[in-house]
């Protein structure tokens, strides 16, 4: 058992994919909210196996595209200042922010490091005492578990010139968001990462409130269509309800330890995203128990006013309502090397993902 | 960023554990978890241990597509016995 080859399996996909075909009589809509499913979408083209009823819509799940630009903005003026080294996740670095980037940032001479672990970037603190380390902390629940980690690593060690910038975002209010808004949504493809950390329970309300159903889902091929056929069935029966497919990974009770360390580092506060605007206690601050690696509250900086690119329809994209072969810049003036937007700088943004396995 | 890999842990030293992933070897935090031992499988996400993998709940959703196996048995004799395609 390696958890990935055995789900891979070419003749049961076609079994599934005849089984989905057999169940399914109406239209339907499945939306995934997660980069990593978007990803595997398009990377074993899971739509084209489907029948043309079952329509898939990418939703607001890669956290890099739904990280609006002040926070970009804000993080080139934290980078601006005199003895500080910023310290990100690659994929933030090329992200457009108003009238430059960290990339640009960089190579104007600023200290931008990648890491790929906040325990990196407190190494990067400790080995540089007399700099101040700030982390770019963005992410939904998969990721912000490790950043209290971190945090709690810090204040355990007395780490003292280490700060968080935090744009962590939870998931369920962006989908009770979208179908409030009314974008037509027959079923989640549930974020299977995000809910080995929450559990199953926070996405009770979206049956009980809007008759819409949740699978979640595991990221191999034969996961996501065995959890298509799921939703279709749920559909069909007219029984919406909160399934795990991924029952390998995720428990109904999520991860109670990884839990108690986010909500004792973070608290809820309102939080704007990229296409779906303001919305309330969506997204988590440091709390006062750790204000001291709180970078918004140590650092004082004047931010510029956020310019929108007109042209790009990354918002549209993350509701659902567009797709990227709709936008007149995608393949055109925005590729991979040339980013417009962040759907396409992220390899988990829907237009990253389509340019990679489905542009013709 | 909602990428997360499942890897062998190899080694336990206190908090961190040395894992494999497709071959290439890693230290990874297990402050995230609990009971971990040599020999599971943990998603490794950010440098972090966020989950143990079960081995008997992937050979029950291994079981469950075999189901649709038989699922399509039926509905290839169903063909047979009617002559017409079905889905």
């Amino acid at each position: 058992m390696k958890f990935i080859d055995e789900f891979r399996n070419k003749e049961k996909a076609k079994k599934i994919v005849r089984a989905i075909e057999n169940i399914s009589t109406k239209e339907i809509k499945l939306m995934e909210v997660c980069g990593g499913h978007t990803m595997s979408i398009q990377k074993f083209g899971i739509p084209s196996l489907l029948p043309p009823q079952i329509e898939l819509l990418s939703g607001p799940g890669c956290p890099v595209c739904v990280t609006d630009r002040k926070y970009i903005d804000q993080a080139i003026a934290y980078a601006r200042l005199d003895n500080v080294i910023i310290t990100t996740f690659g994929d933030l670095i090329r992200v457009p922010g108003s009238s430059s980037s960290l990339d640009n940032e960089k190579a104007k001479g600023r200290s931008i490091k990648i890491v790929y672990s906040i325990l990196d970037a407190l190494k990067i603190a400790k080995e540089n005492p007399t700099k101040k380390v700030i982390f770019l902390a963005i992410g939904f629940e998969t990721t912000v578990p490790g950043t209290a980690a971190g945090v709690i690593t810090a204040a355990k060690e007395n780490v003292d010139n280490f700060y968080v910038f935090s744009s962590h975002k939870v998931m369920p209010p962006a989908m009770n968001a979208l179908i409030d808004e009314g974008v037509k949504i027959n079923g989640y493809i549930g974020p299977g990462h995000v809910s080995t950390i929450t559990g199953t329970g926070i996405y009770s309300g979206l049956a009980e409130n809007f008759n819409v159903g949740c699978v979640i889902s595991g990221f191999e091929p034969l996961d996501l269509l065995q959890s298509i056929y799921m939703l279709v069935k749920q559909f069909e029966e007219k029984n919406p309800k909160v399934e795990i497919q991924y029952k390998r990974a995720v428990k109904v009770e999520g991860n109670i330890k990884a839990k108690e360390m986010m909500y004792d580092v973070f608290e809820y506060r309102d939080d704007w995203w990229r296409g779906l605007g303001t919305l309330a206690n969506s997204g988590l601050g440091i709390s006062k128990k750790y204000a001291k690696f709180d970078a918004e509250r140590k650092f004082d900086v004047e931010v510029e006013k956020t310019k929108e690119d007109k042209g790009c329809i990354c918002g549209e994209i993350l509701k659902g309502l567009k797709s990227p072969k709709d936008c007149s810049l995608f393949a055109n003036v925005c590729d991979p090397s040339n980013p417009v937007g962040a759907c396409m700088v992220s390899n988990e943004g829907a237009c990253h993902a389509f340019y990679k396995y489905n542009r013709e | 960023m909602c990428l997360s890999i499942p890897a062998k842990v190899l080694e336990i030293n206190g908090e961190v554990a040395k894992v494999t992933l497709g071959g290439t070897e890693y230290n990874a935090s297990l402050q995230l978890v609990e009971d971990v031992k040599i020999g599971d499988y943990v998603l490794i996400h950010t440098g972090f241990a966020i989950q143990k993998l079960s081995e008997k709940e992937a050979q029950e959703t291994l079981k469950l597509f075999n189901e649709f196996e038989e699922l399509n048995k039926q509905l290839d004799e169903e063909e047979e016995k009617t002559g017409k395609r079905i889905a």
